[in-house]
This record gives structure tokens, sequence and C-alpha cells, in this order.
């Protein structure tokens, strides 16, 4: 008996742009993210054809996971139709025959760049998040492998205490996006730079999230059913930002995260950053049915 | 029958403490760092509530000791124990670098020479005193406030600056910030390295009255490293003389003062009368 005997014949494939040994090693990497939550996985970053820091890291385990069944919705920000977030999912869809879509509900796999989607993801979704930073510990502690050191000491001390010093200094904190937070109770990661508002969606989600960072070479995940703890201090809340109150200037919706367009009057006016819920708010205004999803904040309030 | 004519040993405690349990026990330590043998077999036993004063030469070894007791390094040889109520007697040098962290933060302080090893500049002094509570696990930031508030407070720290950066800070007051730092968590032991040193002499005056009312009051137990006779002989209770790595001599400070054993222990004091 030989071995070739025993083994299919090898051919070459390289199904969905990377080839089968680069996926293998992204397998293997996203697999023990999930195993041991919020820790940094180290990977070979291959190229693909778009410039480091646009997003190669998310495209990489997205093109890992993808197969011709697979729906797939690219954001920027929030938005379907911008440019980078149009031509990922354009090549995506080309390399893989998956199917493309702007409905969160229908998208088996979402990559993103900053936002987390306003309608509750479920069990069947995948968030792959695009990262340029994965370290938390960058800002107090420069060397990498010291800050390798730090996360398996679980030495959070300093993280803490630039916390502190903004309470000290500034009477807040004044961390914005990429909110340190504690997963699984063990890891700090950095939640990519999604909102303070979006953190929360991920603690003891439904969904899996990948977050990959493809110039570092590193990624991370959350898993679902997983505990994501944004580091506040016990009498300090954790506060979101204030868009509670704010209301889209043209679907009309309220409650959700909103971007900022500065008027010339010196005044600013609100969209919904989530476009598709904007759109699909706007159609069913417009008499059409369509599907809206539960999402994680009502009427401005956070509720899972 | 043999009559044992051998004179007994001058007593090296003082009567108060023959009772006790050391708090500190080290045993056969040796240390070295390429040729130089910074540490040779080195004994040396703590009691609770005692100030010991560590003695030498430039280069005896005495800041490397220190380094032991704080499980900054591990020796070659040696069995590091401290009697903490709530833990399991073990050599310290056993422990992994979580635990000896977490040990550290919650049972031992420290003061350097150099404050900037023992300081972080650019935070506040009272943010450098909350690091340590935030490293034993405080997390209410009023908490951290008004603890940090309290060690400043305890080490004569001027309050109006408790925000104020170190590296603002004269040298006096950033050995304050330190000592804050050491004792906000009422450690069992507190290590002390040369902590007046490079301070003038007025300065140095201070800082040592804060040291010696923090042991009257708080019994805190310190080991003091110094160089200066002058200083050891103000706050210690007994003595600890090292060269070249090796201790040469032991014993209560009064008596080591006034009738030294060692010829190098007898060149040092009656070089500095
Ligand atoms: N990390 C190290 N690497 C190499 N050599 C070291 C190290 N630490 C200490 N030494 C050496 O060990 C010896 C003892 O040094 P140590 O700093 O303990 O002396 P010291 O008694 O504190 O001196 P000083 O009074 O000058 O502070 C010195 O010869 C020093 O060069
Ligand atoms: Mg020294």
């Amino acid at each position: 008996m030989s071995l070739s005997s025993l083994t299919k014949p090898w051919a070459a494939t390289s199904y969905g742009f990377l080839d089968a040994s680069a996926k293998r090693e992204l397998r293997r990497k996203m697999l023990k993210a999930i195993a041991v939550p919020g820790c940094q996985m180290p990977y070979a970053s291959r190229e693909v054809p778009m410039a480091r820091g646009w997003g190669t890291g998310g495209l990489q385990v997205t093109l890992t996971l993808v197969n011709p069944a697979s729906t797939v919705k690219v954001i920027d920000q929030g938005a379907d139709d911008g440019v980078n977030a149009a031509s990922i999912r354009r090549f995506i869809s080309r390399v893989s025959g998956a199917s493309e879509t702007w409905d969160t509900l229908g998208a088996s796999i979402i990559q993103s760049r900053h936002r987390v989607p306003e309608e509750t993801l479920r069990e069947d979704q995948i968030l792959v998040l695009q990262v340029p930073n994965p370290e938390p510990l960058r800002g107090v502690e420069p060397n990498m492998s010291i800050a390798r050191q730090m996360h398996a000491d679980a030495d959070y001390g300093r993280l803490w205490l630039t916390l502190y010093e903004q309470l000290v200094r500034k009477g807040r904190i004044m961390q914005g996006a990429a909110y340190p937070s504690l997963v699984n109770g063990r890891h700090v990661m950095t939640p990519s730079p999604i909102p303070r508002w979006d953190v929360p969606k991920l603690n003891m989600a439904k969904h899996l999230t990948f977050l990959s960072a493809g110039r570092e070479k590193r990624l991370h995940a959350v898993p679902p059913y997983t505990k994501v703890e944004p580091l506040v201090f016990s009498d300090r809340p954790y506060r979101v930002e204030d868009h509670q109150q704010l209301v889209c200037r043209r679907s009309g919706i309220a409650g959700y995260f909103m971007n900022e367009i500065p008027q010339d009057d010196g005044s600013s006016s609100f969209e919904v950053s989530d476009s598709n819920l904007g759109i699909k708010a706007i159609r069913r205004a417009e008499g059409e049915t369509v599907d809206i999803g539960q999402t994680w904040y009502r009427g401005g309030e956070f509720s899972a | 029958m043999s009559i044992d004519m051998s004179v007994s040993p001058a007593p090296l405690l003082p009567p108060q403490l023959m009772q006790t349990e050391a708090l500190l026990t080290m045993r056969g330590l040796s240390r070295s760092y390429g040729a130089v043998r910074a540490l040779r077999n080195v004994d040396v036993t703590v009691y609770p509530g005692e100030v010991m004063g560590v003695v030498g030469e430039s280069g005896s070894g005495k800041s490397t000791l220190l380094r032991m007791m704080n499980l900054e390094d591990t020796p070659d040889r040696g069995d590091y124990r401290l009697r903490l109520p709530d833990r399991d007697d073990c050599n310290l040098f056993d422990l992994g670098r979580y635990q000896r962290r977490m040990l550290c933060a919650h049972h031992i302080g420290i003061v350097y020479q150099n404050p900037h090893l023992g300081l972080l500049m650019r935070h506040s002094s009272s943010g450098n005193v909350a690091e340590r509570l935030l490293i034993a696990g405080e997390r209410s930031f009023d908490v951290l406030r008004s603890k940090a508030r309290d060690a400043l407070d305890a080490s004569e720290f001027p309050l109006a600056r408790m925000d104020a950066r170190p590296a603002e800070l004269s040298g006096g007051m950033q050995q304050r910030v330190q000592l804050a730092k050491a004792i906000a968590l009422e450690p069992a032991l507190l290590l002390l390295d040369e902590p007046t040193t490079g301070l003038d002499v007025s300065v140095q005056a201070l800082v040592l009255d804060t040291l010696k009312r923090l042991q009257r009051d708080r019994h805190i137990t310190m080991v003091l490293v110094s160089h200066d006779l002058g200083v050891i002989r103000t706050m210690a209770d007994r003595v600890l003389v090292m060269r070249h790595g090796e201790v040469v001599e032991q014993g209560l400070a009064d008596q080591v003062f006034q009738d030294p054993q060692h010829p190098y222990t007898q060149q040092l004091v009656h070089a500095k009368l």
C-alpha cells in the first residue's frame, strides 16, 4: 500500500484567492483565537490586491471563511456603498462565487471597518472587523515582546493607570473608539476602532467576531456568548456617545449611532451611520414591505 | 568529660525580639553576574517591626540583596521565605512572575535610590501611588483617590501637589512619592535602597524623620541600605555589614558600632569617627 493510494491526487487549489497553505495557517490561527478569546495570534499576513492598512487583515479572514453558499456584506463606517467597501465586496464575490448583499439580516459574513451593524446579529452570522492596531498596550508599552509578556501575566496596571490619569486631568475618560475591553475575564483587547456605542454589542453576543490586522499580522476573536467588559472604574460608569436623541435627516429614524454632517451655518445635521438601516426605514416609510431586524439599541437604550 | 570553655556569643537580638519568629529568612543566597560574585552565601534574618540596616562599600552587593528581597531577580542558589498571614510557607524564588508580582504588590514596598527606577515620571504623583492599588485589584476611582491621598499624606507629601508629575518635583519630593507608593497597601516589608542619598542634608533629615515616624506609628518592618553610617546609626535596630558579596558581620546596631568584631567593620566605623 502506498501513500498515493490512501490520498486523493494532489492538485493545486486556490479557491477564494488565497492558496491552500495560507488558508490552512489562517484557519489554525482563527481556531486558536476562538480557543483563547481576546488573545492576539500572530499570522503570516499574505499579499492581497489591496494596500496594507485598507482592511487586508479582515479580507484574509473573510477569504478563509467564505464559500460559494456564503452571502457577504462589507461596510466602511457603516456604509455599504463606499468605494473601498464596494470593491472589497466585489472582489470577494468574484474569487469565491459568494453572493453579495447590503442587508445585515441576509448576510452570513459581514466584514466591517469601524462599525457593528445596528440590527442584532445571529448565531449563524460572523462579523469580521478590520483592525489597524490590535495592541491595547501600545500606548503604555511600545516594546511588543514586553507587551506580550504583560498580556501573559494579565499585567494591566499601567493600562488602568492611563484611565485614572485621564479622569484626574480631564475629569472624564477621553478614549473614544477602540475602547480597551476585557474579554472572558482574562485578556484585554482593543475592539478595533468601533465607537463606544458598539462595544456592548460584543458582550455575550450570539455571533462570532474576528478582529484582524493585516499590517500588524495579528488576529483575535470574541466567540459567541463571551463576556466583553470595557475597562471602567466601579464608580465611573461606561458611557456611550450621546446619540440617543439624534434624528437622521434622511430616514427620520432616531436612537442609533449617527454621522455628523457639518453645515455651512456652523450647525450640524445627522445621518444614521448604518446606512442600510436608514435605507430600509425609508423604503418602509414609502410603503414597501421591508424586513427590519431587532436592533441592539431600542429607543436609544441598549437592551440585549 | 569536657567542659565548654567557649565564651557565649553576644546576643544577636534585642531582648524583646528573642521570642519572636522571623518575618524574613534568606539562606545561602549566591548570585554571580558573569565573573562578578555579587552575593556569596548570604544569610539574612529580619524580625517583625525592626529596622535592619545594611552597610558596605560600593559594589558590595547591597542593592543586589534588596532586589532579591523584592523578587526582581533570582539567585543562583538560595532560599527566601516570608511569614505572611494566609500564605503557605514556600521558597519565594520558586514562584512564577505573576505570583511574584501579586506578592510584591500586596506585601513588599520598595524605595529606590534613583527615583526613575521606582516612578513613572510622566504620570501624576497620585497616579504613581494608584498604580500599586490598581495592580492589587482596586477598581473604585474614589477609593483610589482617597487611598493615594492618605499614603501621600503619611509620607508628608504636600497634598496640593498630589497630581503633579514627579518630573516636576524636587528629589526629596520624589522620594516621598516613592515612599507613598511603597506604603499604600500597608506592606509587611519596606525596602529602602539609599533613600536619602543625593538629597541635601536638611532634606535628608526630613525624609529620615518621616521614616522614623512611620516606623513608630505603623511598626513597619524595614530593610534600609545606606553607605552612610550616620543614617544607619539613627535608624537601625540591627546592622548587617557586607563586603565583596559576603556578610562579614551582623548584630545589634549599638554593639556593631561600639565594638565591631570584623576588621573591615572596625575600619569602617573608625573611618567614620
Ligand atoms: N544586573 C547586573 N548585571 C551585572 N552585574 C551586576 C548586576 N547587578 C549587580 N551587578 C554587580 O554586582 C556587584 C554588586 O552590585 P550592587 O549594585 O549590589 O552593589 P551595591 O552594594 O548596591 O553598591 P552601591 O553602594 O554602589 O550601590 C557589582 O560589582 C555590580 O557591578
Ligand atoms: Mg546600590
